[in-house]
């Protein structure tokens, strides 16, 4: 099994909503939603939020997401009336935005990684957000998209979209870096499955990358890019497994992220 | 004036807390309208009309099991943020006064002390944030000075009950700091908490249900709804 989601909003659409999102990314992971009061009304229950808790305890953890102010007291209540064992096994992460937390925690819950590391997955929703950011400036903290640049300009049809330009290691025993473009060919570009999957497999590497600028460990940025077929994924990365990381995404991209 | 308070004057409170809730509930919506989302006299209406009900239901038999029913009741009826709040306040003044049929002076007091305790730790605010806690916290200390000083449980109350409205009184020029009126910063100064002025009429009730225990009106005069 995996670690379970529960989404808390005032709102029973929002939370139904944000379910409905992140399964487009994480089939497999248990989502909960625990929107609005007992009788559909704007507001919070503490029996949706008991019951969902639940429902989304598979036997790994169970990570709650929440909206705004009484949803995290609510949960909290509904913490204290759960036993130790069950208590130990359930985390909140009320700072980081629903939406890209709860996408980014399913993406890392899909892959059967144990409850601290969804935690993280949550928590890199807030990658680019001004430091101790409140819930709204989270909301508007945007990627440093790269701007304009071949990245927008629909790159030659060539039969081999594969251009590697390996860099010679910085120095005797410097960092290793490498990077390479390659040209999105799959018809729906880098969509939110190929974002997962790319942002899933670098995280287990030992290397920082980016691609186009944006760290390519992160879903929401990579998304957030919204490269379309025929454009350019510039990437770079630093570290020991530097050439194996960019190896993985020119060659994922070149092969249409097996969409052909 | 007796000097405990029992089960019967913690139903009375109880009861009188929804009846006062009923009466003020346009006012609270008012209040909550100016600077929140409109909706706390109802949902506290919501809440301790369930808690009369639950009331009606079982009888509990010591003043600490009249604390759990409202706490459990209004955690889960409210549906807004005044339910944690005062859910978590009636839960730890319940585990304060634990199996006791009689609550004397100091008991009492620490009760009072114990759900405010838990407001905080449950919203994390402090006094001057324009929360329910503008109101709580000078009737703790009022509550607990009277207390000391040795008076009976209905004064204490009462001394609690006036604090609570004067501390409501002192949120009307405050800017928000916690809560959704921290969403209008400085807009929300000029306006009394919502919050702050139910929890002065939940003491105020608190102190008439000891007040009409003390006059020997008993169970029926106490629970004047
Ligand atoms: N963090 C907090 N600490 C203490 N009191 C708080 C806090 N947040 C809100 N309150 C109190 O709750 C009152 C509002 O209660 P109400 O039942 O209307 O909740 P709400 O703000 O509508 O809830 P929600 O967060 O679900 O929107 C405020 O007037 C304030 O006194
Ligand atoms: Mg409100």
């Amino acid at each position: 099994m995996s670690v379970g989601l529960l989404i808390i909003s005032h709102s029973a659409k929002i939370a139904e909503g944000v379910c409905e999102l992140a399964a487009q990314m994480a089939a497999d992971v248990v989502l909960v939603p625990a929107g609005g009061t007992d009788d559909g009304g704007i507001g919070t229950s503490f029996e949706k939020v008991q019951s969902g808790i639940e429902k989304a305890d598979t036997g790994d953890g169970v990570l709650i997401l929440t909206d705004l102010g009484s949803a995290v007291m609510t949960a909290e209540s509904a913490l204290e009336f759960l036993e130790d064992a069950q208590r130990n096994r359930v985390r909140m992460q009320p700072d980081v935005p629903l939406v890209e937390g709860a996408i980014a925690a399913a993406v890392a819950a899909q892959t059967g990684v144990t409850l601290e590391a969804v935690v993280q997955g949550a928590q890199s929703a807030q990658t680019g957000a001004p430091a101790g950011g409140t819930q709204g400036e989270a909301a508007s903290a945007e990627p440093a998209i790269a701007p304009s640049g071949s990245a927008e300009q629909p790159a030659e049809p060539s039969e081999s979209a594969i251009a590697l330009s390996p860099e010679p290691a910085g120095g005797a025993g410097g960092v290793e870096s490498a990077s390479g473009d390659v040209e999105l060919i799959n018809p729906m570009g880098l969509h939110a499955r190929p974002a997962a999957v790319t942002a899933q497999e670098l995280t287990g590497m030992d290397a920082d990358i980016t691609i186009n600028g944006v760290d390519a460990k992160s879903v929401m940025l990579l998304m957030t890019l919204g490269l379309k077929q025929g454009q350019t994924l510039h990437v770079a990365a630093t570290g020991p497994d530097a050439r194996k990381a960019v190896d993985f995404v020119t060659g994922q991209a070149a092969d249409g992220f097996g969409e052909l | 004036m007796a000097d405990t308070l029992n089960a019967a004057w913690a139903e009375a409170w109880l009861r009188n807390s929804a009846a006062v809730v009923a009466e003020h509930r346009k006012e609270l919506i008012d209040l909550d309208r100016a600077i929140g989302d409109a909706d706390h006299g109802e949902n506290l209406d919501r809440g301790f009309s369930a808690v009369v009900q639950k009331l009606d239901e079982s009888n509990p038999e010591t003043p600490g099991a009249c604390f759990k029913l409202a706490a459990m009741t209004l955690m889960s009826k409210v549906g807004g943020a005044a339910g944690p709040l005062f859910g978590t306040a009636y839960l730890r003044a319940g585990t304060t006064v634990g199996e006791s049929t009689e609550l004397d002076s100091p008991l009492l007091a620490q009760a009072l002390a114990a759900a405010r305790d838990g407001i905080v730790a449950r919203g994390k605010a402090e006094v001057g944030d324009k929360t329910m806690i503008d109101a709580w916290t000078p009737a703790v200390d009022a509550a607990t000075e009277a207390a000391e000083a040795g008076a009976g449980p209905a004064d204490v109350l009462e001394a609690a009950a006036v604090a609570a409205q004067q501390g409501a009184e002192s949120t009307d020029p405050l800017v928000a700091r916690k809560g959704r009126a921290s969403y209008l910063a400085e807009r929300s100064a000029g306006h009394r908490d919502p919050g702050a002025a139910s929890s002065a009429l939940l003491l105020r009730a608190a102190a008439d249900a000891a007040a009409a225990a003390g006059n020997g009106a008993g169970e029926a005069g106490a629970s004047g709804a």
